[in-house]
């Protein structure tokens, strides 16, 4: 049985751990908003990416020799993904859900026998992940300086990508986030960027069958236009991990304070019994001394 | 019969200007520059560094773009771009700094024509903001 003493500095321990805990989750909640706020100010620009794309690639004819980035090399040999994480621990379940969706997606790979390379953007991305996976992480990029997200980091990974594509060092690309649905819940997501995915055009072919006027070419705007694709892309998955990362957080933090409430009632409840039989026992004592006399 | 249409400039950050007024937008697409006035054929095209001008019925808007993309469909003229400011408000510092760094990247040897053309462009339209 821990002495009263211990019991004391216990629950002054707990105490000061619950109110940080608060604090962060105050200060998780504040950051929320804002973040938030910025996925969906944000969200206009990649859609409007995408419409054009759609129309662009609609009203293209000449499959054979459309841009690389958007049909693929003709091969699946090679699989770059890239992990986005946060810079910073104590967010609950968000990191590792990222790493546990990317996890089996590499165990998949590997097992078909292909080529892995994996980027991590995020400092807990590339903790997790040089354990098990060090020899296949081939780049390893974090924005702890930036404050804010903004489009500039974005690029830069973005500029990456394009450069090893250019270079024939991959065939598929592949990004993994965490999509923010509410406070509660983060969906952990895989989207594959390069080539990028078709299977929406074959849905609403009939529904606008305009005809564009383009200037330059088609192919042109599109091979201009593609690699600003990747980047806002990975804009909107790290805009989106953001608004994740202080939900989640947020939760984790919440659960947390609570947790510590409940331990320092029940450790409060253990340090009033224990005081009371202390008491008794002494009271017993003097008067079984006393009854002896 | 009103001759307004709408337009959207929008940057990845956040919608950068909004109007549903204007009858008159010029841009400087990477062929030459396009007026667009209402009721034009739906087109892509993409953004040389220069000025958009927007023409609505009280006031006049220039904005400075590096690069982008514009569409203009049912109406609606919609900018992408990364790189834009209000002419209004153009900083000179930062004005004067890219002219630097677009001669900077002038004087190295590797570039190639169109690049080189872009920069040149840059530099022309750069220098003429800072003159104003």
């Amino acid at each position: 049985m821990p002495s009263l003493d211990d019991l004391r500095k216990r629950i002054t321990s707990v105490k000061s751990t619950q109110k940080i805990t608060k604090a962060m989750k105050m200060v998780a909640a504040a950051k929320l908003r804002k973040a938030q706020e910025n996925a969906e100010k944000g969200r206009p620009y990649s859609e409007k990416m995408n419409n054009v794309i759609l129309n662009l690639s609609k009203s293209i004819t000449d499959k054979e020799n459309a841009p690389k980035l958007l049909v693929g090399t003709g091969e699946e040999k090679v699989h770059l993904c890239i992990v986005l994480t946060a810079d910073r621990g104590l967010c609950g379940g968000f990191n590792t859900n990222i790493i546990k969706k990317a996890k089996s997606y590499f165990e998949k790979i590997i097992s078909e026998n292909k080529t892995l390379k994996i980027i991590t953007v995020g400092s807990k991305g590339y903790d997790q992940l040089k354990r098990q996976y060090k020899s296949y992480i081939v780049e390893n990029i974090s924005f702890k300086e930036s404050k804010n997200i903004n489009y500039f980091d974005a690029d830069k990974v973005g500029k990456i990508i394009i450069e090893k594509f250019e270079k024939n060092e991959f065939d598929v690309c592949a990004i993994f986030y965490n999509k923010f649905k509410n406070v509660i819940t983060q969906i952990p997501q895989e989207q594959q960027i390069v080539p990028l995915n078709k299977d929406k055009n074959d849905k609403d072919d009939s529904s606008n069958d305009n005809d564009y006027e383009f200037e330059p070419d088609e192919d042109e705007i599109l091979s201009n236009l593609l690699p600003k694709n990747i980047s806002t892309q990975i804009f909107k998955a790290m805009l989106e991990n953001s608004a994740s990362e202080q939900g989640s957080r947020m939760t984790a933090m919440d659960n947390a304070t609570r947790n510590a409430g409940e331990l320092v009632d029940r450790l409060t409840i253990e340090y009033n019994r224990s005081r009371q039989a202390a008491i008794t026992k002494e009271l017993i004592e003097i008067i079984s001394g006393a009854e002896s006399l | 019969m009103s001759n307004l249409f709408n337009i959207d400039i929008v940057n990845p950050e956040q919608s950068f200007l909004s109007k549903d007024n204007v009858f008159e937008v010029v841009i400087p697409a990477v062929e030459g520059e396009i007026g667009i006035l209402k009721d034009h054929i739906p087109i892509i095209s993409f953004l040389k560094p220069g000025i958009i001008r927007v023409f609505s019925e009280s006031e006049e808007q220039n904005f400075y773009v590096e690069d982008g993309i514009v569409e203009f469909k049912d109406n609606t003229l919609s900018v992408l771009t990364s790189s834009i400011f209000d002419l209004k408000d153009a900083d000179k510092n930062f004005v004067s700094e890219s002219i630097s760094s677009a001669e900077a990247e002038l004087s190295k040897d590797n570039i190639d024509d169109q690049k080189r053309f872009l920069l040149n462009h840059k530099v022309e339209v750069l220098k003429s903001i800072s003159i104003n």
